[in-house]
């Protein structure tokens, strides 16, 4: 028997790396659509900016799979789980027997029906290393490019493009940029620099229809360009836990061990749905740490250790040209009962969420300095009456923590 | 596992420890041309909460949030060393947003830079110990 884990990305590699902290025996199957070893997927646009290459991008080393006793299934794609009989079936009509699977397939990009959206020749997805090369081959020095969605990966995307490409035109429904992770104060500071470096907005703005190479915006607008990128989202790939009759809502149900409602089936990163600790309720946390995590601690308990994932929240480290914007937590602002502190700093913001004594969440512009030291006051719901919060909001310091809390801290293992 | 610990009570603030990090990672073999004139980026930092000094660097934790987080696979774990290749990081400084230690920072090329025990240099033992003169940082098994 075998263990199985369908997909190859980061949470497949840690489920690889928790399997064998614990059984250094057992074969595993990975089943890869893609036809790449696991790469550092949120390094697509950095490849684009050429800060980085392939061989470069490779998140493991190239024994990675050898020396972890894993066959890689290349390019091929899991159809159903039969959980009654424990065997994946492939698209291809081939069983696969396991003793545990790991379902870590990610997420899919969402593309909405746009009005015409057939008759633009050149539009792409940014989420693989396929897209990204398939982008690369269509854009050149005179390319007009028009991305729609303003978040995450259509910035990143943008800025991977910006020096490569004649120009770059973002438009996004929200009212500002990267709506997920900033407020509107924060946002209008990371839009104005975006600005500065040459990108075009048309924000609270969305495409009513294309034709060819024009889109026309609900504002009237219309915008030309060569090459079109939709990065409007993603949706969780939670179909064979579905299908197979297991408890899925925006994405697949996980408790604390990764296990799934379905006997002996995990599943781990972005095709998840977990507890966010600073907001009290599930929500698809779909960033990288987590999906490593989620992968060993499943792994650690497919192979009968004893792992549990808790303290998840989100967070986020993302630089445009430069300028940082760091985030984590839950914004709690008055209306939810809470207190925002600001502290304005050159260049940038920081701003923190305090509610019933605790750190809730942060936005930092402009700021990266030991932050991770903050983000672990809202991880581990510190009491802020236990330690110098006025001056942690200037700048971190360990001299704002107690002498007992430094030497557990620094004088122990942790 | 040897670990590099803190005792804050014997810490003079002298700062030697830094001045040895950063000399032990220059690739230099003479101090005054490796530091001189320059702005030194220790991988330990000594701060002071009044009178009170203490040293901090990377803890190497058993479940290293930085590692785990590494969104370019820069950051690994080796035989228990939190470890960096330094041409795979992209510096999207993820890692500085998760270590609750802080003890992750920017080298002078820009890219991440943290302590990995001297065993990425010729020193091959923790620099920052072996200047301490009052032994107030200690590299040990606890």
């Amino acid at each position: 028997m075998r263990y199985v884990i369908i997909g190859n990305g980061v949470a497949a590699a840690g489920c690889i790396e928790g399997i064998r902290s614990v059984d250094r025996e057992t074969p595993i199957t990975v089943i890869s659509e893609e036809n790449y070893p696991v790469y550092a997927r949120p390094l697509i646009s950095y490849y684009l900016e050429g800060k980085t290459d392939l061989p470069r991008m490779l998140y493991r080393k190239p024994d990675f799979y050898e020396k972890n006793g894993c066959e890689v299934l290349y390019g091929a794609k899991a159809a159903r789980l039969d959980v009654e009989s424990k065997k994946v079936v492939l698209t291809t009509g081939e069983e696969i027997p396991y003793k545990a699977v790991c379902v870590a397939t990610g997420s899919s990009p969402f593309v909405p029906p746009f009005k015409g959206l057939e008759t633009v020749k050149n539009r792409f997805s940014f989420m693989t290393l396929d897209d990204t090369l398939a982008l690369e081959r269509a854009i050149d020095e005179n390319s007009r490019v028009f991305i729609v969605g303003a978040g995450l990966i259509g910035l990143k995307c943008a800025e991977g493009l910006l020096h490569r490409v004649k120009s770059v035109t973002v438009c996004d429904l929200a009212p500002r940029v990267l709506s997920s992770v900033l407020d509107e104060e924060s946002a209008a500071i990371m839009q104005k620099h975006l600005e500065d470096h040459g990108m075009q907005f048309y924000l609270g703005d969305t495409v009513t229809e294309f034709a060819e190479n024009k889109a026309i915006l609900q504002s009237g607008t219309e915008v030309e360009f060569d090459v079109l990128v939709v990065c409007v989202g993603v949706r969780a790939n939670t179909s064979l836990v579905k299908d197979a009759g297991g408890s899925v809502n925006r994405g697949i149900l996980v408790n604390e061990r990764m296990e799934t409602s379905l006997p002996f089936v995990y599943a781990a990163g972005d095709c998840t749905e977990g507890f966010d600790l600073s907001l009290g309720a599930n929500r698809v946390l779909a960033i990288l740490p987590n999906a490593y995590m989620q992968g060993k601690c499943a792994g650690i308990n497919m192979a009968g250790g004893e792992k549990v994932f808790q303290k998840a929240i989100p967070m986020n480290s993302i630089g445009f040209f430069g300028l940082y914007a760091m985030t984590a937590g839950t914004y709690t602002g008055p209306e939810q009962g809470g207190e925002v502190y600001v502290e304005p700093i050159e260049g940038g913001i920081k701003k923190f969420f305090v509610k019933d004594g605790v750190l809730k969440g942060y936005i930092l512009i402009g700021y990266t300095e030991q932050t991770g030291v903050l983000t672990a006051l809202i991880r581990d719901q510190t009491p802020l009456d236990a330690v110098n919060f006025p001056l942690l909001r200037k700048s971190v310091t360990f001299a704002a923590f107690s002498p007992e809390d430094r030497r557990k801290k620094f004088g122990g293992v942790v | 596992m040897k670990r590099v610990y803190v005792n804050e009570k014997w810490c003079l603030g002298c700062r030697l420890c830094e001045y040895n990090c950063a000399f032990a990672n220059s690739g230099k073999s003479n101090m005054v041309n490796a530091l001189q004139g320059k702005t030194i980026r220790p991988r330990i930092r000594v701060e002071n909460d009044k009178d009170t000094f203490f040293a901090l660097s990377c803890r190497h934790c058993e479940e290293p949030l930085c590692a785990q987080s590494c969104i370019s696979g820069a950051l690994t774990v080796e035989d228990g060393v939190v470890r960096v290749d330094k041409s795979k990081c992209v510096t999207c400084k993820t890692c500085i947003l998760v270590c609750p230690y802080g003890a992750l920072s920017l080298d002078e090329t820009g890219v991440v830079q943290k302590c990995e025990l001297c065993l990425n240099n010729t020193v091959g033992a923790p620099a920052c110990v072996q200047g301490c003169p009052n032994r107030a940082i200690v590299y040990e098994e606890r």
